[in-house]
Protein backbone atom coordinates (compact mmCIF):
# COMPACT_ATOMS: atom_id res chain seq x y z
CA UNK A 1 0.00 0.00 0.00
CA UNK A 2 3.12 2.59 1.12
CA UNK A 3 4.76 1.64 -1.59
CA UNK A 4 1.75 2.03 -4.23
CA UNK A 5 1.45 5.60 -2.38
CA UNK A 6 4.89 6.50 -2.70
CA UNK A 7 4.87 5.38 -6.59
CA UNK A 8 1.77 7.26 -7.84
CA UNK A 9 3.37 10.38 -5.61
CA UNK A 10 6.45 9.74 -7.82
CA UNK A 11 4.24 9.19 -10.89
CA UNK A 12 2.75 12.87 -10.20
CA UNK A 13 6.42 14.33 -9.40
CA UNK A 14 7.92 12.87 -12.68
CA UNK A 15 4.89 14.42 -14.87
CA UNK A 16 4.96 17.54 -13.06
CA UNK A 17 8.94 17.85 -13.76
CA UNK A 18 7.90 17.04 -17.86
CA UNK A 19 5.97 20.06 -18.42
CA UNK A 20 7.97 22.26 -15.89
CA UNK A 21 10.76 21.27 -18.40
CA UNK A 22 8.62 21.90 -21.24
CA UNK A 23 10.73 23.18 -24.64
CA UNK A 24 13.64 20.44 -22.90
CA UNK A 25 11.01 17.32 -22.52
CA UNK A 26 10.20 18.54 -25.81
CA UNK A 27 13.60 18.05 -27.63
CA UNK A 28 14.47 15.04 -25.56
CA UNK A 29 11.20 12.97 -26.85
CA UNK A 30 12.19 14.29 -30.23
CA UNK A 31 15.42 13.32 -30.23
CA UNK A 32 14.53 9.97 -28.75
CA UNK A 33 11.76 9.49 -31.89
CA UNK A 34 13.96 10.78 -34.42
CA UNK A 35 16.66 7.62 -33.35
CA UNK A 36 13.78 5.03 -32.76
CA UNK A 37 12.53 6.06 -36.24
CA UNK A 38 15.44 5.32 -37.55
CA UNK A 39 16.12 2.23 -36.17
CA UNK A 40 12.74 1.15 -37.16
CA UNK A 41 13.51 2.01 -40.97
CA UNK A 42 16.61 0.61 -40.69
CA UNK A 43 14.77 -2.62 -38.64
CA UNK A 44 12.26 -2.44 -41.57
CA UNK A 45 15.58 -3.06 -44.12
CA UNK A 46 17.67 -5.45 -42.54
CA UNK A 47 14.85 -7.92 -41.49
CA UNK A 48 12.97 -7.68 -44.90
CA UNK A 49 16.89 -8.36 -46.31
CA UNK A 50 17.14 -11.32 -44.40
CA UNK A 51 13.85 -12.66 -45.46
CA UNK A 52 14.44 -12.06 -48.96
CA UNK A 53 18.26 -14.07 -48.33
CA UNK A 54 16.44 -16.98 -46.65
CA UNK A 55 13.52 -16.89 -49.55
CA UNK A 56 16.66 -16.69 -51.93
CA UNK A 57 18.64 -19.64 -49.82
CA UNK A 58 15.98 -21.86 -50.82
CA UNK A 59 16.37 -21.39 -54.54
CA UNK A 60 20.45 -20.79 -54.41
CA UNK A 61 22.07 -24.30 -54.91
CA UNK A 62 25.25 -25.43 -55.92
CA UNK A 63 25.41 -27.87 -58.74
CA UNK A 64 28.78 -30.41 -59.09
CA UNK A 65 29.63 -32.06 -62.40
CA UNK A 66 31.79 -35.40 -61.87
CA UNK A 67 34.55 -36.10 -63.96
CA UNK A 68 33.98 -38.62 -67.17
CA UNK A 69 35.25 -41.63 -65.60
CA UNK A 70 33.78 -41.29 -62.45
CA UNK A 71 31.23 -44.34 -61.54
CA UNK A 72 28.57 -44.74 -59.69
CA UNK A 73 30.04 -45.68 -56.65
CA UNK A 74 32.43 -43.06 -56.65
CA UNK A 75 29.17 -40.33 -57.34
CA UNK A 76 27.28 -42.09 -54.28
CA UNK A 77 30.65 -41.64 -52.39
CA UNK A 78 30.84 -37.46 -53.64
CA UNK A 79 27.17 -37.76 -52.52
CA UNK A 80 27.66 -39.14 -48.83
CA UNK A 81 30.93 -36.65 -48.00
CA UNK A 82 29.06 -33.74 -49.35
CA UNK A 83 25.57 -34.58 -46.51
CA UNK A 84 27.88 -34.84 -44.06
CA UNK A 85 28.30 -31.02 -44.37
CA UNK A 86 26.65 -29.03 -41.68
CA UNK A 87 26.04 -26.06 -43.75
CA UNK A 88 24.28 -28.28 -46.22
CA UNK A 89 20.80 -28.88 -45.91
CA UNK A 90 19.40 -31.44 -49.35
CA UNK A 91 21.70 -32.80 -52.45
CA UNK A 92 19.77 -33.96 -55.25
CA UNK A 93 21.33 -36.32 -58.15
CA UNK A 94 20.35 -35.25 -61.22
CA UNK A 95 20.78 -37.79 -64.22
CA UNK A 96 22.22 -36.84 -67.41
CA UNK A 97 18.51 -37.27 -68.69
CA UNK A 98 16.79 -34.78 -66.23
CA UNK A 99 19.87 -32.00 -66.90
CA UNK A 100 19.06 -32.24 -70.55
CA UNK A 101 15.20 -32.34 -70.20
CA UNK A 102 15.50 -28.98 -68.07
CA UNK A 103 18.07 -28.07 -70.85
CA UNK A 104 15.64 -28.09 -73.54
CA UNK A 105 12.87 -26.62 -70.90
CA UNK A 106 14.49 -23.50 -70.51
CA UNK A 107 16.48 -22.62 -73.47
CA UNK A 108 14.85 -24.57 -76.56
CA UNK A 109 11.30 -24.73 -77.95
CA UNK A 110 9.75 -27.60 -78.56
CA UNK A 111 10.61 -27.27 -82.63
CA UNK A 112 14.50 -26.73 -81.94
CA UNK A 113 14.41 -29.63 -79.20
CA UNK A 114 13.03 -32.38 -81.81
CA UNK A 115 16.52 -31.82 -83.71
CA UNK A 116 18.46 -33.67 -81.28
CA UNK A 117 15.91 -36.84 -81.67
CA UNK A 118 16.79 -38.86 -78.66
CA UNK A 119 20.40 -37.78 -78.53
CA UNK A 120 21.23 -36.42 -75.50
CA UNK A 121 24.95 -33.94 -75.74
CA UNK A 122 24.81 -33.46 -71.83
CA UNK A 123 24.91 -37.76 -71.82
CA UNK A 124 28.16 -37.40 -69.14
CA UNK A 125 26.74 -34.22 -67.04
CA UNK A 126 25.25 -36.19 -64.30
CA UNK A 127 25.32 -33.73 -61.06
CA UNK A 128 24.47 -33.24 -57.22
CA UNK A 129 22.25 -30.09 -57.17
CA UNK A 130 23.40 -28.67 -53.32
CA UNK A 131 21.10 -27.12 -51.32
CA UNK A 132 22.33 -24.83 -48.43
CA UNK A 133 21.02 -23.68 -45.32
CA UNK A 134 22.49 -20.13 -45.22
CA UNK A 135 23.88 -18.59 -48.19
CA UNK A 136 26.74 -17.67 -46.04
CA UNK A 137 28.56 -21.17 -45.90
CA UNK A 138 28.65 -21.70 -50.05
CA UNK A 139 32.47 -20.52 -50.29
CA UNK A 140 33.75 -22.63 -47.95
CA UNK A 141 31.69 -25.50 -49.06
CA UNK A 142 32.72 -24.76 -52.69
CA UNK A 143 35.92 -24.72 -51.75
CA UNK A 144 35.75 -28.24 -49.67
CA UNK A 145 33.82 -29.92 -52.62
CA UNK A 146 36.50 -28.77 -55.28
CA UNK A 147 39.16 -31.15 -53.02
CA UNK A 148 37.03 -34.47 -53.33
CA UNK A 149 37.92 -36.92 -55.73
CA UNK A 150 36.02 -37.55 -58.90
CA UNK A 151 34.66 -34.03 -58.93
CA UNK A 152 35.33 -31.86 -62.19
CA UNK A 153 33.85 -28.48 -61.58
CA UNK A 154 31.53 -26.60 -58.99
CA UNK A 155 29.30 -24.47 -60.11
CA UNK A 156 27.98 -21.56 -57.57
CA UNK A 157 25.65 -18.51 -57.98
CA UNK A 158 28.16 -16.37 -56.08
CA UNK A 159 27.38 -13.55 -56.93
CA UNK A 160 23.99 -13.41 -55.51
CA UNK A 161 24.66 -14.70 -52.18
CA UNK A 162 27.65 -11.97 -51.93
CA UNK A 163 25.25 -9.29 -53.07
CA UNK A 164 22.26 -10.45 -50.73
CA UNK A 165 24.89 -10.98 -47.69
CA UNK A 166 26.48 -7.56 -48.34
CA UNK A 167 23.57 -5.29 -48.54
CA UNK A 168 22.57 -6.90 -45.57
CA UNK A 169 26.14 -5.85 -43.52
CA UNK A 170 26.12 -2.47 -44.99
CA UNK A 171 22.71 -1.75 -43.92
CA UNK A 172 23.27 -3.37 -40.01
CA UNK A 173 26.82 -1.02 -39.80
CA UNK A 174 25.17 2.04 -40.85
CA UNK A 175 21.95 1.41 -38.56
CA UNK A 176 24.42 0.82 -35.38
CA UNK A 177 26.42 3.79 -36.16
CA UNK A 178 23.50 6.08 -37.00
CA UNK A 179 21.76 4.64 -34.28
CA UNK A 180 24.63 4.90 -31.58
CA UNK A 181 25.00 9.05 -32.51
CA UNK A 182 21.27 9.57 -31.77
CA UNK A 183 21.11 7.56 -28.24
CA UNK A 184 24.19 9.70 -27.41
CA UNK A 185 22.57 12.61 -28.15
CA UNK A 186 19.18 11.69 -27.09
CA UNK A 187 21.19 10.44 -23.31
CA UNK A 188 22.72 14.05 -23.37
CA UNK A 189 19.22 15.93 -23.71
CA UNK A 190 18.33 13.44 -21.13
CA UNK A 191 21.17 14.86 -18.63
CA UNK A 192 20.06 18.23 -19.71
CA UNK A 193 16.81 17.92 -18.58
CA UNK A 194 16.98 16.35 -15.80
CA UNK A 195 20.27 18.29 -14.76
CA UNK A 196 17.49 21.25 -15.18
CA UNK A 197 14.71 19.49 -13.05
CA UNK A 198 17.46 18.74 -10.11
CA UNK A 199 18.42 22.22 -10.65
CA UNK A 200 14.64 23.89 -10.83
CA UNK A 201 14.14 21.57 -7.15
CA UNK A 202 17.49 21.99 -5.61
CA UNK A 203 15.52 23.84 -2.24
CA UNK A 204 12.78 20.77 -2.27
CA UNK A 205 15.56 18.38 -2.73
CA UNK A 206 17.50 19.83 0.04
CA UNK A 207 14.17 19.54 2.65
CA UNK A 208 13.58 16.47 1.90
CA UNK A 209 17.08 15.06 2.33
CA UNK A 210 17.19 16.72 5.52
CA UNK A 211 13.55 15.83 6.89
CA UNK A 212 14.41 11.75 6.34
CA UNK A 213 13.28 11.27 2.46
CA UNK A 214 14.96 8.38 1.27
CA UNK A 215 17.80 8.37 -1.85
CA UNK A 216 15.03 6.49 -3.30
CA UNK A 217 11.81 8.92 -2.70
CA UNK A 218 14.06 11.69 -4.07
CA UNK A 219 15.44 9.79 -7.49
CA UNK A 220 12.74 8.03 -8.65
CA UNK A 221 10.64 10.96 -9.91
CA UNK A 222 13.85 11.97 -12.26
CA UNK A 223 13.48 7.92 -13.16
CA UNK A 224 9.81 8.43 -14.08
CA UNK A 225 10.44 11.70 -16.00
CA UNK A 226 13.39 9.74 -17.97
CA UNK A 227 11.18 6.89 -18.46
CA UNK A 228 8.36 8.66 -19.33
CA UNK A 229 9.98 11.02 -22.21
CA UNK A 230 11.84 7.79 -23.18
CA UNK A 231 8.20 6.09 -23.46
CA UNK A 232 6.83 8.88 -25.51
CA UNK A 233 9.55 8.77 -27.78
CA UNK A 234 9.22 5.68 -28.55
CA UNK A 235 5.36 5.72 -29.08
CA UNK A 236 5.48 8.34 -31.19
CA UNK A 237 7.65 6.69 -33.90
CA UNK A 238 5.90 3.29 -33.47
CA UNK A 239 2.34 5.42 -34.86
CA UNK A 240 4.55 6.82 -37.64
CA UNK A 241 6.28 3.34 -38.73
CA UNK A 242 2.76 1.64 -38.25
CA UNK A 243 1.22 3.93 -40.43
CA UNK A 244 3.96 4.24 -43.42
CA UNK A 245 5.01 0.44 -43.55
CA UNK A 246 2.17 -1.38 -45.47
CA UNK A 247 1.56 1.76 -47.93
CA UNK A 248 5.49 1.58 -48.43
CA UNK A 249 5.34 -1.67 -49.49
CA UNK A 250 2.41 -1.20 -51.69
CA UNK A 251 4.20 1.32 -53.23
CA UNK A 252 7.87 -0.65 -53.67
CA UNK A 253 5.65 -3.59 -55.37
CA UNK A 254 3.26 -0.86 -57.28
CA UNK A 255 5.77 1.58 -58.71
CA UNK A 256 8.41 -0.74 -59.18
CA UNK A 257 6.95 -3.78 -60.80
CA UNK A 258 10.30 -5.12 -62.32
CA UNK A 259 12.17 -5.41 -59.81
CA UNK A 260 10.04 -6.50 -56.64
CA UNK A 261 7.77 -8.68 -59.07
CA UNK A 262 9.56 -11.96 -57.65
CA UNK A 263 10.28 -10.40 -53.83
CA UNK A 264 8.12 -11.09 -51.23
CA UNK A 265 8.33 -8.52 -47.85
CA UNK A 266 7.28 -9.12 -44.45
CA UNK A 267 4.02 -8.97 -43.44
CA UNK A 268 3.17 -5.81 -40.99
CA UNK A 269 2.01 -8.06 -38.13
CA UNK A 270 5.52 -9.78 -38.45
CA UNK A 271 7.07 -6.82 -38.52
CA UNK A 272 5.69 -5.30 -35.67
CA UNK A 273 5.58 -8.62 -33.49
CA UNK A 274 9.12 -7.89 -32.28
CA UNK A 275 9.33 -4.02 -33.14
CA UNK A 276 6.65 -2.63 -30.85
CA UNK A 277 8.00 -4.33 -27.82
CA UNK A 278 11.61 -3.58 -28.93
CA UNK A 279 11.36 0.03 -29.20
CA UNK A 280 9.12 0.84 -26.04
CA UNK A 281 11.95 -1.00 -24.10
CA UNK A 282 15.14 0.52 -26.03
CA UNK A 283 12.86 3.89 -25.17
CA UNK A 284 12.04 3.19 -21.63
CA UNK A 285 15.81 2.09 -21.34
CA UNK A 286 17.40 4.91 -22.52
CA UNK A 287 15.25 7.10 -20.42
CA UNK A 288 15.78 5.08 -17.32
CA UNK A 289 19.78 4.66 -18.19
CA UNK A 290 20.47 8.53 -18.85
CA UNK A 291 17.94 9.88 -16.18
CA UNK A 292 19.43 7.34 -13.58
CA UNK A 293 23.13 8.01 -14.05
CA UNK A 294 22.68 12.04 -14.36
CA UNK A 295 20.57 11.80 -11.20
CA UNK A 296 22.79 10.35 -8.84
CA UNK A 297 25.47 12.33 -10.08
CA UNK A 298 24.07 15.64 -9.77
CA UNK A 299 23.09 15.03 -6.31
CA UNK A 300 27.06 13.83 -5.43
CA UNK A 301 27.31 17.16 -7.21
CA UNK A 302 25.38 19.55 -4.94
CA UNK A 303 26.71 18.12 -2.19
CA UNK A 304 23.16 15.93 -1.47
CA UNK A 305 23.80 12.17 -1.73
CA UNK B 1 16.03 -6.12 12.33
CA UNK B 2 15.94 -2.63 10.96
CA UNK B 3 17.29 -0.19 14.04
CA UNK B 4 14.26 2.35 15.04
CA UNK B 5 16.04 5.47 16.20
CA UNK B 6 12.74 6.94 17.20
CA UNK B 7 12.04 3.82 19.23
CA UNK B 8 15.66 4.27 20.99
CA UNK B 9 15.31 8.15 20.89
CA UNK B 10 12.04 7.77 23.07
CA UNK B 11 13.25 4.97 25.60
CA UNK B 12 17.24 6.45 26.50
CA UNK B 13 18.15 7.66 29.46
CA UNK B 14 21.85 8.17 28.76
CA UNK B 15 22.51 11.58 26.88
CA UNK B 16 21.04 12.09 24.11
CA UNK B 17 23.51 13.59 22.23
CA UNK B 18 27.22 13.18 23.07
CA UNK B 19 30.01 14.88 21.00
CA UNK B 20 33.38 12.49 22.31
CA UNK B 21 36.39 14.79 21.10
CA UNK B 22 35.28 15.69 17.53
CA UNK B 23 36.94 17.87 15.17
CA UNK B 24 36.01 18.88 12.01
CA UNK B 25 38.13 20.43 9.40
CA UNK B 26 37.15 21.30 6.29
CA UNK B 27 40.44 22.36 4.85
CA UNK B 28 43.95 22.27 5.81
CA UNK B 29 44.22 25.30 8.26
CA UNK B 30 42.12 26.80 10.87
CA UNK B 31 39.52 23.48 12.32
CA UNK B 32 35.95 24.84 12.65
CA UNK B 33 35.52 21.98 15.84
CA UNK B 34 38.81 21.56 17.77
CA UNK B 35 38.72 18.64 19.96
CA UNK B 36 35.12 19.19 21.35
CA UNK B 37 33.38 17.15 23.96
CA UNK B 38 29.87 17.91 25.71
CA UNK B 39 26.46 16.31 26.17
CA UNK B 40 23.01 17.03 26.13
CA UNK B 41 20.62 14.95 28.13
CA UNK B 42 17.15 14.35 27.17
CA UNK B 43 14.08 17.03 27.24
CA UNK B 44 17.07 19.47 27.87
CA UNK B 45 16.66 22.95 26.34
CA UNK B 46 20.25 24.25 24.84
CA UNK B 47 21.72 26.92 23.41
CA UNK B 48 24.81 27.03 21.36
CA UNK B 49 26.15 30.98 21.08
CA UNK B 50 29.11 32.10 19.62
CA UNK B 51 30.48 34.36 16.75
CA UNK B 52 30.14 33.97 13.04
CA UNK B 53 32.76 31.18 12.26
CA UNK B 54 33.11 30.06 15.69
CA UNK B 55 31.61 26.52 14.83
CA UNK B 56 28.07 26.44 15.68
CA UNK B 57 26.30 25.46 12.53
CA UNK B 58 29.52 22.68 11.96
CA UNK B 59 28.12 21.18 15.43
CA UNK B 60 24.39 21.35 13.58
CA UNK B 61 25.39 19.88 10.72
CA UNK B 62 27.35 17.40 12.80
CA UNK B 63 24.48 16.32 14.62
CA UNK B 64 21.84 16.13 11.22
CA UNK B 65 24.83 14.03 10.12
CA UNK B 66 24.92 15.99 7.17
CA UNK B 67 28.81 15.94 7.71
CA UNK B 68 31.39 13.62 9.65
CA UNK B 69 33.62 14.57 12.21
CA UNK B 70 37.85 14.51 11.11
CA UNK B 71 38.34 13.40 14.63
CA UNK B 72 36.20 11.61 17.77
CA UNK B 73 32.92 10.28 17.23
CA UNK B 74 29.47 12.12 17.47
CA UNK B 75 26.72 9.56 19.25
CA UNK B 76 22.75 9.97 19.08
CA UNK B 77 21.12 7.58 20.86
CA UNK B 78 24.11 5.63 21.84
CA UNK B 79 24.36 5.44 18.04
CA UNK B 80 27.74 6.72 16.21
CA UNK B 81 26.18 8.88 13.37
CA UNK B 82 29.66 8.14 11.03
CA UNK B 83 28.44 4.28 10.87
CA UNK B 84 25.27 4.83 9.47
CA UNK B 85 24.23 3.67 6.42
CA UNK B 86 22.52 6.16 3.69
CA UNK B 87 19.38 4.51 4.36
CA UNK B 88 19.60 4.43 7.97
CA UNK B 89 20.56 8.65 7.67
CA UNK B 90 17.43 9.24 6.74
CA UNK B 91 15.56 7.21 8.90
CA UNK B 92 17.40 9.18 11.63
CA UNK B 93 16.64 12.12 10.32
CA UNK B 94 12.77 11.31 10.63
CA UNK B 95 13.50 11.24 14.42
CA UNK B 96 14.79 14.93 14.08
CA UNK B 97 13.06 17.93 13.60
CA UNK B 98 15.01 20.78 11.80
CA UNK B 99 14.39 24.57 11.43
CA UNK B 100 16.51 27.46 9.72
CA UNK B 101 17.06 31.11 9.86
CA UNK B 102 15.65 31.69 6.15
CA UNK B 103 12.50 29.24 6.83
CA UNK B 104 13.45 27.24 3.27
CA UNK B 105 9.46 26.68 2.86
CA UNK B 106 8.55 25.60 -0.64
CA UNK B 107 7.07 29.05 -2.35
CA UNK B 108 4.90 26.90 -5.18
CA UNK B 109 2.81 25.65 -1.82
CA UNK B 110 0.75 26.76 0.62
CA UNK B 111 1.22 27.02 4.63
CA UNK B 112 -1.28 23.18 4.56
CA UNK B 113 1.20 21.97 2.08
CA UNK B 114 4.68 22.37 3.43
CA UNK B 115 3.80 20.75 6.38
CA UNK B 116 2.42 17.85 4.86
CA UNK B 117 5.39 18.45 2.36
CA UNK B 118 7.22 16.44 5.64
CA UNK B 119 5.14 13.60 6.02
CA UNK B 120 4.36 12.74 2.27
CA UNK B 121 8.12 12.41 1.93
CA UNK B 122 8.70 10.24 4.91
CA UNK B 123 5.21 8.10 2.92
CA UNK B 124 2.89 8.89 6.04
CA UNK B 125 -0.94 7.93 5.14
CA UNK B 126 -2.81 10.28 3.77
CA UNK B 127 -5.52 9.71 6.38
CA UNK B 128 -3.09 10.36 9.19
CA UNK B 129 -1.97 13.41 6.97
CA UNK B 130 -5.24 14.76 7.61
CA UNK B 131 -4.97 14.39 11.34
CA UNK B 132 -1.60 16.05 11.83
CA UNK B 133 -1.32 18.66 9.84
CA UNK B 134 -4.06 20.60 11.02
CA UNK B 135 -2.86 19.99 14.70
CA UNK B 136 0.40 21.15 14.18
CA UNK B 137 -0.72 24.43 12.14
CA UNK B 138 -2.57 25.06 15.42
CA UNK B 139 -0.15 24.67 17.76
CA UNK B 140 1.84 27.13 16.03
CA UNK B 141 -0.93 29.63 15.52
CA UNK B 142 -1.42 29.22 11.86
CA UNK B 143 -5.12 27.38 11.76
CA UNK B 144 -6.37 30.05 10.02
CA UNK B 145 -3.50 30.55 7.46
CA UNK B 146 -3.40 27.26 6.39
CA UNK B 147 -4.13 28.33 2.55
CA UNK B 148 -1.54 31.10 2.38
CA UNK B 149 1.71 30.76 0.27
CA UNK B 150 5.10 31.70 1.59
CA UNK B 151 5.08 35.43 0.19
CA UNK B 152 2.01 36.07 1.55
CA UNK B 153 3.27 35.38 5.06
CA UNK B 154 4.78 37.55 7.57
CA UNK B 155 8.73 36.28 8.67
CA UNK B 156 7.56 35.53 12.02
CA UNK B 157 4.54 33.52 10.42
CA UNK B 158 6.78 31.84 7.86
CA UNK B 159 9.27 30.34 10.56
CA UNK B 160 5.72 29.43 12.18
CA UNK B 161 4.76 27.14 9.32
CA UNK B 162 8.58 25.94 8.81
CA UNK B 163 8.15 25.16 13.17
CA UNK B 164 4.97 23.14 12.29
CA UNK B 165 6.72 21.19 9.21
CA UNK B 166 9.52 20.76 11.55
CA UNK B 167 7.08 19.07 14.84
CA UNK B 168 4.58 17.10 12.53
CA UNK B 169 7.01 14.17 12.24
CA UNK B 170 7.07 13.91 16.38
CA UNK B 171 10.43 14.41 16.76
CA UNK B 172 12.73 13.47 19.65
CA UNK B 173 15.19 16.13 18.88
CA UNK B 174 14.59 19.39 17.21
CA UNK B 175 17.46 21.27 16.04
CA UNK B 176 17.12 25.45 15.02
CA UNK B 177 19.55 27.48 13.60
CA UNK B 178 18.81 31.03 14.40
CA UNK B 179 15.53 30.93 13.96
CA UNK B 180 15.07 34.60 15.40
CA UNK B 181 17.39 35.88 12.81
CA UNK B 182 15.46 37.13 10.32
CA UNK B 183 12.78 38.07 13.06
CA UNK B 184 11.52 41.64 14.63
CA UNK B 185 12.12 41.14 18.45
CA UNK B 186 8.57 40.45 19.20
CA UNK B 187 7.78 37.65 16.95
CA UNK B 188 11.52 36.05 17.88
CA UNK B 189 9.85 35.70 21.51
CA UNK B 190 6.33 34.50 20.24
CA UNK B 191 8.75 31.67 18.28
CA UNK B 192 10.89 31.03 21.25
CA UNK B 193 7.82 30.51 23.51
CA UNK B 194 6.63 28.04 21.19
CA UNK B 195 10.30 26.07 21.25
CA UNK B 196 9.84 26.41 24.92
CA UNK B 197 6.40 24.89 24.75
CA UNK B 198 7.79 22.10 22.58
CA UNK B 199 10.46 21.30 24.94
CA UNK B 200 8.20 21.65 27.76
CA UNK B 201 6.51 18.07 25.84
CA UNK B 202 9.40 16.31 26.00
CA UNK B 203 11.50 17.30 22.77
CA UNK B 204 15.02 18.18 23.48
CA UNK B 205 16.00 21.47 21.74
CA UNK B 206 18.94 22.73 20.55
CA UNK B 207 18.50 26.30 19.02
CA UNK B 208 21.80 28.03 17.73
CA UNK B 209 21.39 31.90 18.05
CA UNK B 210 23.14 35.11 18.14
CA UNK B 211 20.37 36.27 20.11
CA UNK B 212 21.90 37.51 23.23
CA UNK B 213 18.28 38.96 24.79
CA UNK B 214 16.76 35.67 24.21
CA UNK B 215 19.63 33.55 25.67
CA UNK B 216 20.38 36.34 28.97
CA UNK B 217 16.50 36.03 30.00
CA UNK B 218 15.46 32.28 29.20
CA UNK B 219 18.52 31.16 31.80
CA UNK B 220 19.00 27.37 30.06
CA UNK B 221 22.14 26.03 29.34
CA UNK B 222 24.42 28.14 27.15
CA UNK B 223 27.52 25.99 25.28
CA UNK B 224 29.64 29.17 24.19
CA UNK B 225 32.05 28.10 21.00
CA UNK B 226 35.04 30.27 20.02
CA UNK B 227 37.79 29.47 16.83
CA UNK B 228 36.23 26.15 17.20
CA UNK B 229 36.69 25.47 20.93
CA UNK B 230 34.11 24.97 23.84
CA UNK B 231 34.69 28.38 26.29
CA UNK B 232 31.78 27.75 28.65
CA UNK B 233 28.96 25.22 29.30
CA UNK B 234 26.53 27.04 31.76
CA UNK B 235 23.58 25.21 33.05
CA UNK B 236 21.61 28.07 33.22
CA UNK B 237 23.60 30.13 31.65
CA UNK B 238 23.10 33.69 29.70
CA UNK B 239 24.92 35.02 26.21
CA UNK B 240 26.62 38.00 28.82
CA UNK B 241 27.94 35.57 31.48
CA UNK B 242 29.36 32.40 28.56
CA UNK B 243 31.21 35.50 27.16
CA UNK B 244 33.53 36.09 29.48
Amino acid sequence: MRSIRTFFYCLRQGIRSIFHNGMFSLATVGTIAASLFLLGLFFFVTTNVRYMISEAEQNVGITVLFDEDADDEKIAWIGEEIRKRSEVSEVIYISPEEAWENYKKDHFNEELAATFGDDNPLEHSDSFRVMLREVEGQPVLVRFIETLDGVRQVNAMESVADSLSGINRVVALISVVIIAVLVAVAMFLIHTTVSMGISVRRDEIAIMNLIGATDFFVRFPFMVEGMLLGLCGALIPLGILHLIYARVILYLTGEFQSVFQSITFLTEKQEFQYLTPGLIAIGVLIGWLGSSVTSSKQLKKIGLR
Amino acid sequence: MAYDFHRDLQSIQAPVIHFDHVSKNYQKGIPALDDISFSIEKGEFVFIVGNSGSGKSTLLRLMLREIAPTKGKVYVAGRELSRLHRYQVSKYRRSIGVVFQDFRLLKDRNAYDNVAFAQRVTEVKPSEIKQRVPRMLSLVGLTEKYKAFPAEMSGGEQQRVALARALVNNPVILLADEPTGNLDPKTSWEIMHLLEEVNRRGTTVVVVTHNHEVVDSMQKRVIMLRKGRIISDEKKGGYVYAKY
